[in-house]
């Protein structure tokens, strides 16, 4: 599943895309992120699956453009640490 | 003091199954309380048995409570005689007497699913306050999402205020907005409080009524593209929530992604998040059983 969490609004569209299908739910995008926005469980919106997936938490979902902009590629950082740490490569930006 | 219409007050609705007897049959049901609206569906061994669908309260659990109470009416069925429930929605954590809480996304799917058959690819649910992209499979299953629920533009109750504002009731608004001569350009604010103030402005202007409700209906679905162009727009397409009725919002959407948008389903298509809800149940219930 892909799942697109974040929103769209007057200025831009913020969405964190996690495709479930690669994810393995090993929590390095939980450790990688120093705001807590990444988090892991079970999937609720496949609730006949027993998987646990990466998924943004539901309070951070609706100000990630601010929570997230710390790690948005400046300098020497060229991807947010999120991204890095997946060796699933499960996890894109919209922005 | 005059009382002033409630315009915004759309009709509630619901359905019991007359060729269907509950009795011996394992009673599921889903319960879905949204931010405007709360439905509560009963299935009957899987089949669907009896729905209700009206206003959300202030309170979620008595919401949840008068939707199931509204759908048993009539019916001699007691809470007791249901064997799983689920909720789901906005309040899906506030309703009492359920077992379990499903995210209405899946609901979504799994009910536009069993609505509007197997072969529907891409449900927009269209509710109260938020808006669903979903991409799903032959069973329902969600493949792809994407959920708006930071602005009411493009919502149930952005439509609402534009009702009252315009003094139509929300029952006619997608009639009336059809009702014109030549396609007025979408009014140009998505915020539902910057564009009543731009309607107010179109009023004064000498605008009708209708020419105004058009302006508004197209700019809601020029807005839904957007979304759903992120997911990807497949065949079947269908659309529920409260504004599955308004054609004034279909009918430009279906010009603007040039899909034909399936028919209405002979339910409330309000009731998708619920009826979803109700079948999880039963394949919760079952799986329960096995072990």
């Amino acid at each position: 599943m892909i799942a697109n969490y974040g929103y769209k609004d007057g200025s831009g569209e913020y969405f964190i895309t996690i495709n479930t299908d690669k994810c393995n739910g090993c929590s390095k995008c939980v450790d990688a992120c120093p705001y807590g926005v990444m988090a892991v469980g079970e999937d609720l919106n496949d609730p006949l699956s027993d998987q646990d997936v990466a998924f943004v938490t539901e309070n951070e979902r609706k100000k990630i453009k601010y929570t997230c902009a710390p790690c948005k590629p400046s300098g020497k950082r060229t991807t947010p640490p999120c991204i890095n740490a997946c060796g699933m490569d499960a996890i894109s930006h919209s922005w | 003091m005059v009382k002033k219409p409630e315009l915004w007050r759309w009709t509630e609705s619901r359905w019991t199954n007359p060729d269907l007897d509950w009795k011996d049959k394992v009673i599921t049901s889903g319960v879905d309380v949204g931010s405007v609206s709360s439905q509560a569906v009963i299935l009957a061994d899987g089949e669907l048995y009896a729905y209700s669908n009206m206003r959300t309260g202030s309170d979620s659990p008595d919401s949840s409570m008068n939707a199931i109470k509204w759908a048993m009416e009539k019916t001699g069925l007691e809470l007791d005689d249901i064997a799983y429930t689920i909720g789901t929605g906005y309040g899906r954590v506030n309703v009492p007497f359920s077992q379990r809480a499903i995210t209405e996304i899946a609901c979504h799917a799994r009910g536009g699913n069993f609505m509007y058959g197997p072969t529907v690819r891409t449900i927009l649910d269209m509710g109260g306050q938020d808006c669903k992209a979903i991409h799903c499979d032959e069973r329902g299953k969600v493949t792809n999402f994407l959920m708006n629920d930071k602005c009411a533009a493009g919502t149930g109750r952005g439509m609402e205020v534009f009702a009252d504002l315009l003094g139509v009731s929300i029952n006619d608004v997608g009639d009336l907005s059809l009702d014109i001569d030549e396609e007025p350009p979408p009014v140009s604010s998505t915020c539902v409080v910057y564009a009543k103030t731009e309607a107010t402005g179109l009023l004064r202007e000498g605008w009708p009524k209708n020419k105004v409700l058009a302006s508004y209906c197209s700019a809601m679905a020029h807005r839904i593209i957007t979304l759903l162009e992120r997911i990807g727009i497949e065949k079947d397409f269908a659309i529920t929530g409260g504004i599955a009725k308004n054609r004034g919002v279909v009918t430009r959407l279906e010009k603007e992604v040039d899909i034909k948008i399936m028919e209405k389903s002979k339910y409330d298509p309000q009731i998708a998040g619920a009826l979803g809800a109700a079948l999880f149940a039963k394949a919760l219930y079952d799986k329960g059983k096995r072990k």
